[in-house]
């Protein structure tokens, strides 16, 4: 806790604070040298107009702006960027760098281009301010309702007036401008010359003004170095000081939080941040980078390359409790506490001393209201700890101001967390009123966030959580802005639907499907997918892997009983219990019947009756069959001996002879049982002819009852046959009978010269007869 | 490979760099996790990712496991979780579930998901309805491209070919044209793109989008043009059995990614060897493209040099041994070990290949190209299925049969069915069903009766109406024209010629001479031609949608085509190509979603 003021600088009566709210993570190289640099007040964006000022320095360097060249950045109330341009027109980005739309500011501007353009911030909205070639101003004071005045002339102006400011007076907005020492007031009907009352005499000339964020006040920076500061209606001076400094600065704003007894501004020149006040003395801070200060409410933001920082005044509250020495009470209170925590009875003697006094609940109060101005949680924290170890002895201290901080500081937190980066300090908070703050996390898409802080805060319900969501919807629906044309719902979702071809289109189309899917009843949707083939199959895929019913439903609705069918059968598939697995089949069956695919209708009812007789021998038998195709179980069967049954499918399921012989073939092969092969091959003529009861036996090593089948094979298979066995003489003797020539040269091919001599003269001797032929 | 005995080859691009990237960016985006974390990896995933990034490179950053996607419950005790992924619904849908279980449990995790190579709305979706939106992080890992070899690259999306000509699915779309658009980006631009079927044509659209965003750079560019082509437009080469070399290790091992993984009775030891494929390993680039019939001898030639060159040591002197162990040993000893590795390859692959069954397959097949003797091929389809010979290779027939025959007969399109059914189960309808839609077995409907009006028609007028109406009623029934196309093209050569297999003389040579694969010709004639002028017929055939589009007058000395297949090729045509490449003096570069033979089922 000591540390708390070692960051404190005092000016005067006052102290000044310098509290780091970030360190930057964007990649500059030259930090912010080269660019146009703009920030909105309030904690408003910085991470988001680093992208815009990059861009434009890209752009500048490439010149690949399309419009021209911006002179001027600015962010609007409902955080937008505006670029003036050179000709005078302006151009609404979003915060994601979405162009928005754009506006001129007149014909005489764009035909004179812009010297100098200020943005501001009145009760009316974000206005611009343009000075124009011709030395004349043009002013819109809301730009979202554009009314542009043109300004009076300023008599005696050569060149660029020195500076200039605009002010929000009397529901007017004026432009303060000075030429030289000269310094002149415009409003819509004339330009008043005006002096500031109690100007140090050396000046000749006044280099830089800055005006309050609440119009208030005015300062002055002269060419002698003085800081001149007064009521901005320049009836009143407030104090003057010399910086000593002649050199111009490159900003000058004012810091000076509200009911502060003392007006303060910040100048700034290169590497050097003054701050001024009533006094003589200044406080001098280093600056190691180029930086530019954004005013606030409360203080000033000091945005450099590398750190985002806060400079105020210490807000009294702070300062009463931490100021070295201090006997306030809230300084008294935060003691006891602290002695309560360490369980020293000096906790007593602290609170009795208060209590005396009677300032409890002023002590109380104190320690809220400063927890409020602490940045650090810690410090809040231990703020917020005495304050209520002071509230257990009051009895009848109004929770209300204590509770409402809780949250505030809670819901602050959150918002400052780098994810956010909304700087935001309490005092501007309040001003601010907690709808700004949601309408600017919605602007950020942060809308979890937004929804959250909503319930935080127990914001009623039209303001709070159901605003988020619509805006949440919008967005959603908007990814497609850019087809979206205010039509019907009905006529927007065709013009996306018309492109079927490249990628945008199908994230639409998804996005779009998803979105509709919500919306419309089951029906239309279905009704109008049908119509979209891309849609369709987009739709299909995602309900294959997360809704599989609905699947059901859209071939429902299309009649489609194939695809039903279908979807049954790979259902059935997912089934481990049997009745349900024929219950899924037997919805197959119907839906086949329905689609008048009787092939497919009947395969499955074979199916179904499988799967029971295969149950039932499970049952009886103990053998695993249940799932086989009819091939397998048959196989199964016949190789552990159940003949009877596997004939039995044989009848019942129609199998082909062919595949059944081929079938006992293997079987019996493979039980080695060579003497039912035989009687099998004697039953009835094979209808696969015999070489495969030669092969067989080959197959299994048993040459001596292959032969036995050679004989029966066919004539146009018999040199195989031959072959298969090993008898090349009886190949050959088939072959040249068959007077086939290519089956003579298989034969030749299996002759070796040097042992069938004999035969391969005979073999060529049949070839060439039959070649003469 | 080849292209270097080529004085002339023009020289490939260096695709490294592509992998370079695409280790960048992945580090990058490991590194926004910062802290130790685990890792899981889509199984597909995984060898990608090791060409990419090995495990060292990402131990040090600070991965700390590794884990297989499984759609299972995890065991994992870090407080961080990285998912590289592909955006599949399922994937994501088992993330979701993970984080609401540890909600559920009350346990604290930082969750982040790459999808690659891009991200979908859908996946998002489920984040969002599984309520887990707010608690991950997401984000695109854009790795397009994996270089397989010099002259191959891969996306490396097996399901390309499943959403895109099945379900009607688009969104891989764009992958493919930010794929091309990466490449151009890389390796400067096109002077001329052409292009076959709707896909191809969508993804030029994509393309096409994309470079209007983008900024033009110009440079030197590397490939003069570039072909796409959807799978859809040539189904036939993809169903004939393989018989070059790299296209049978394929067949008969599945090269993935590069990979193949060889069994212990190859490897003649007992653990299986993983082995790359490519260019770098001297004894397969010299076979891959060859023949297998070939392959033996040169094998064996191979094996007696290498004999030979060890045998040199004999009669050294101690100085020259020293010069020979530092400088061929170790040479030798690699190419030792390579061409025992290929041999062994080799003989499982003769004594599978040269069987009878074999045999008679290719020639089933070649019959059903020629055209010839189709009710014998009925036969041995159907004896084929009966004997329960190979799931695969039963429907692969069929198809080929339906494809070059227009559809089968209604009779034996139900008979083959319910033979297949039988005999491998009722789950197969779905297969069919697949299949029909597909367009790659199908039962002549329409088609019967409009031969039956063909002819009827055909005898009232003269020859000339007759061959105009034959065309027109063919656009009608949407058929594949294989025949016809065939016919145009020479895609068989005729018949009863000796083919030398081992001094191929045209593109055949990859199907043991029997037939051209379609892509490629067409590949072949435009490029020839310059365009699609005088091929109206054959797009005609084709169902049009061709294009070709001059992106750049400026015309260089640069070869260098790029092929994309859209929905897969197989190595026969990227052996056929390579051999187009030698004889036209020209280099192609092919690309491909993912190395496929038509595998289909549920």
């Amino acid at each position: 806790m000591a540390f708390v003021t070692a960051n404190w600088n005092p000016l005067g009566d006052a102290f000044y604070r310098k509290i780091e709210l970030y360190e930057m993570g964007w990649n500059l190289k030259d930090g912010l040298r080269d660019c146009l640099v703009a920030a909105a007040p309030y904690g408003g964006p910085i991470g988001e107009f680093c992208f815009i000022t990059l861009l434009r320095k890209i752009v500048s360097e490439y010149s690949f702006w399309k419009s021209g060249v911006v002179k001027q950045l600015g962010w609007t109330v409902s955080d937008d960027l505006l670029c003036v341009q050179e000709d005078g027109t302006v151009l609404v980005y979003d915060l994601l760098g979405g162009f928005k739309r754009h506006f001129s500011m007149g014909n005489e501007v764009s035909q004179s281009q812009v010297l100098e353009t200020k943005i501001f911030h009145s009760p009316y909205g974000t206005g611009v301010a343009i000075l124009t070639g011709a030395l004349r101003f043009t002013l819109a004071t809301n730009i979202d309702d554009i009314k542009l005045r043109r300004l009076p002339e300023v008599p005696g102006l050569q060149g660029a007036p020195s500076c200039w400011a605009v002010l929000t007076q009397d529901r007017q907005s004026k432009v303060l401008v000075a030429n030289g020492s000269h310094l002149f007031v415009l409003d819509n009907t004339a330009c008043t010359p005006v002096t500031p009352p109690g100007l140090s005499p050396q000046a000749s000339s006044i280099v830089h003004m800055c005006v309050s964020f609440s119009y208030k006040y005015l300062a002055l920076l002269t060419d002698s170095g003085h800081v001149w500061m007064g009521t901005s209606n320049l009836k009143e001076k407030l104090s003057e000081v010399d910086t000593k400094i002649k050199a111009p600065p490159k900003q000058m704003a004012w810091c000076r939080r509200p009911k502060s007894q003392q007006p303060s501004a910040v100048v700034m020149w290169d590497g050097l941040l003054l701050v001024v006040g009533e006094c003589k003395e200044t406080i001098q801070y280093h600056l190691d980078d180029d930086s530019i200060l954004v005013p606030e409410l409360d203080g000033v933001r000091i945005i450099s390359g590398t750190h985002h920082e806060l400079l105020q005044e210490v807000p009294g509250a702070c300062e009463e409790i931490f100021k070295i020495a201090s006997m306030a009470p809230g300084a008294l209170l935060l003691e006891a506490h602290k002695e309560y925590e360490k369980e020293s009875q000096k906790a007593d003697e602290y609170l009795r001393e208060i209590k005396e006094q009677s300032l409890l609940s002023e002590a109380v109060r104190q320690c809220v209201e400063a927890a409020g101005h602490e940045h650090e949680p810690e410090t809040q924290k231990t703020l917020l700890r005495a304050a209520s170890f002071g509230k257990c002895f009051l009895s009848n201290f109004p929770p209300e101001q204590f509770v409402s901080m809780c949250r505030d500081l809670r819901v602050l937190n959150a918002v400052r967390d780098y994810t956010v980066g909304i700087p935001l300090s309490h005092t501007q908070f309040k001003q601010m009123t907690i709808q700004v703050l949601i309408d600017r996390l919605v602007y950020r898409k942060l809308y979890p966030l937004a929804i959250e802080v909503c319930r935080y805060l127990k914001t009623p319900e039209y303001q709070g959580v159901s605003r988020v969501l619509k805006y949440w919807a919008c967005y959603k629906v908007c990814v497609c802005v850019y087809l979206f044309t205010p039509l019907k719902k009905k006529n927007y979702i065709l013009i996306i639907f018309v492109q079927p071809y490249c990628m945008p289109s199908c994230m639409l189309v998804y996005t779009v499907v998803m979105y509709l899917k919500n919306e419309l009843n089951r029906g239309d949707f279905f009704m109008m997918l049908r119509n979209q083939p891309v849609a369709l199959s987009l739709y299909k895929q995602f309900c294959k892997h997360q809704e599989q019913d609905t699947l059901k439903d859209l071939f429902n609705q299309d009649d489609d009983h194939e695809e039903l069918g279908n979807f049954y059968v790979k259902a059935s598939y997912k089934e481990q219990r049997l009745e349900a697995r024929i219950a899924h089949l037997q919805s197959a069956v119907d839906e086949y019947y329905k689609a008048k695919n009787e092939f497919s209708a009947k395969t499955t009812e074979d199916e179904m009756r499988l799967l029971r007789f295969q149950r039932k021998l499970e049952e009886e038998k103990g053998e695993q069959l249940v799932g086989f195709s009819l091939h397998d179980t048959m196989t199964t069967l016949l190789s552990v001996g159940l003949h009877k049954h596997a004939e039995q499918l044989y009848k019942d399921f129609r199998v082909p002879d062919k595949r059944f012989w081929w079938l006992r073939l293997k079987a019996l092969a493979e039980k080695e049982d060579w003497e039912e092969l035989e009687k099998f091959s004697k039953s009835k003529k094979s209808p696969i002819g015999y070489l495969p009861f030669v092969e067989v036996c080959i197959k299994h090593h048993n040459k001596y009852e292959a032969r036995k089948y050679v004989s029966k094979v066919t004539l146009e298979q018999k040199v195989k046959a031959h072959l298969a066995v090993g008898d090349v003489e009886g190949a050959a003797e088939a072959a040249i009978e068959r007077r086939n020539e290519s089956e003579i040269g298989t034969v030749l091919s299996r002759c070796s010269a040097t042992t069938d001599h004999l035969l391969v003269e005979r073999l060529n001797r049949a070839k060439a007869t039959v070649a003469k032929k | 490979m080849a292209h270097t005995e080529w004085r002339d080859a023009p020289e490939l691009p260096d695709f490294s760099l592509l992998k370079r990237l695409a280790r960048d960016q992945l580090i990058f985006l490991l590194e926004q996790l910062p802290g130790k974390k685990d890792l899981f990896i889509d199984a597909d995933l995984m060898s990608p990712l090791d060409r990419i990034a090995n495990v060292t490179i990402l131990k040090q950053h600070e991965v700390d496991k590794l884990y297989k996607v499984e759609l299972k419950p995890i065991v994992s005790s870090s407080d961080q979780l990285c998912f590289l992924i592909r955006p599949r619904i399922q994937t994501v849908k088992w993330i979701s579930d993970l984080v609401n279980a540890d909600k559920v449990a009350g346990r604290f995790r930082r969750y982040k998901i790459i999808f690659t190579p891009q991200k979908f709305y859908a996946c998002e979706t489920v984040l969002e309805e599984q309520g887990v939106y707010g608690d991950v992080t997401t984000d695109e890992w854009n790795f397009y491209i994996l270089p397989l070899d010099d002259d191959i690259l891969s996306l490396e999306l097996p399901e390309f070919f499943r959403d895109n000509f099945l379900e009607g699915d688009q969104r891989w779309v764009t992958t493919a044209g930010s794929a091309l658009h990466l490449l151009q980006s890389v390796y400067g631009s096109f002077s001329k793109v052409y292009g076959i079927g709707r896909c191809a044509k969508m993804v030029y659209e994509s393309w096409r989008e994309l470079m209007e965003e983008g900024e033009q750079r110009t440079r030197q560019p590397e490939f003069a043009k570039v072909f796409l082509v959807d799978r859809d437009v040539d189904f036939v080469t993809p169903l004939c059995s393989q018989v070059v070399y790299e296209g049978l290790v394929d067949d008969l091992f599945r090269i993935k990614c590069g990979t193949v993984e060889l069994g212990p009775d190859v490897t003649s030891s007992d653990k299986s060897i993983k082995v790359m494929l490519n260019s770098q390993d001297k004894v397969f680039s010299e076979i891959r493209n060859e023949h297998f019939s070939n392959v033996f001898g040169f094998l064996s030639q191979k094996a007696k040099n290498l004999q030979t060159a060890y045998d040199k040591r004999r009669g050294m002197d101690i100085q020259q041994m020293k010069a020979f162990v530092s400088d061929e040993l170790k040479g030798l000893k690699q190419e030792h070990r390579l061409l025992s590795l290929h041999i062994g390859a080799s003989e499982s692959m003769m004594k599978k290949k040269t069987k009878q069954d074999f045999q008679e397959l290719l020639k089933t097949e070649h019959s059903l190209l020629e055209g010839f003797e189709i009710r014998e091929c009925i036969t041995y389809i159907e004896e084929h299925i009966n004997r329960q010979v190979s799931m695969i290779d039963s429907l692969r027939l069929l198809c080929l049969l339906s494809i070059t025959e227009n559809g089968l007969l209604s009779k034996d399109y139900r008979s083959l069915k319910a033979q297949y059914l039988q005999s491998y189960g009722i789950k197969h309808l779905l297969t069919f069903a697949n299949l029909r839609q597909l367009g790659l077995l199908e039962e002549q409907q329409a088609g019967e009766t409009l031969t039956v009006m063909e002819s009827k028609v055909g005898k009232l007028v003269n020859d000339k109406t007759v061959g105009k109406l034959t065309d027109a009623f063919s656009s009608l029934a949407k058929k594949s024209n294989f025949r016809a196309l065939s016919k145009r093209l020479a895609l068989v050569p005729k018949s009863g010629e000796e083919y030398d297999l081992r001094v191929p003389r045209d593109m055949a040579y990859v199907f043991s001479g029997a037939y051209i694969p379609l892509s490629c010709k067409l590949i072949e004639q435009v490029l020839e031609r310059d365009g699609w002028t005088g091929l109206e017929e054959v797009t005609r055939m084709l169902n049009g949608q061709e294009f070709a589009v001059t992106a750049r007058n400026k015309t260089d000395a640069q070869r260098i085509v790029l092929v994309m297949f859209l929905g897969g090729c197989t190595f026969s045509e990227i052996s056929a190509l390579r051999f187009l490449g030698k004889e036209r003096d020209a280099y192609y570069v092919k690309q491909i979603e993912y190395m496929v033979n038509i595998k289909l089922s549920i």
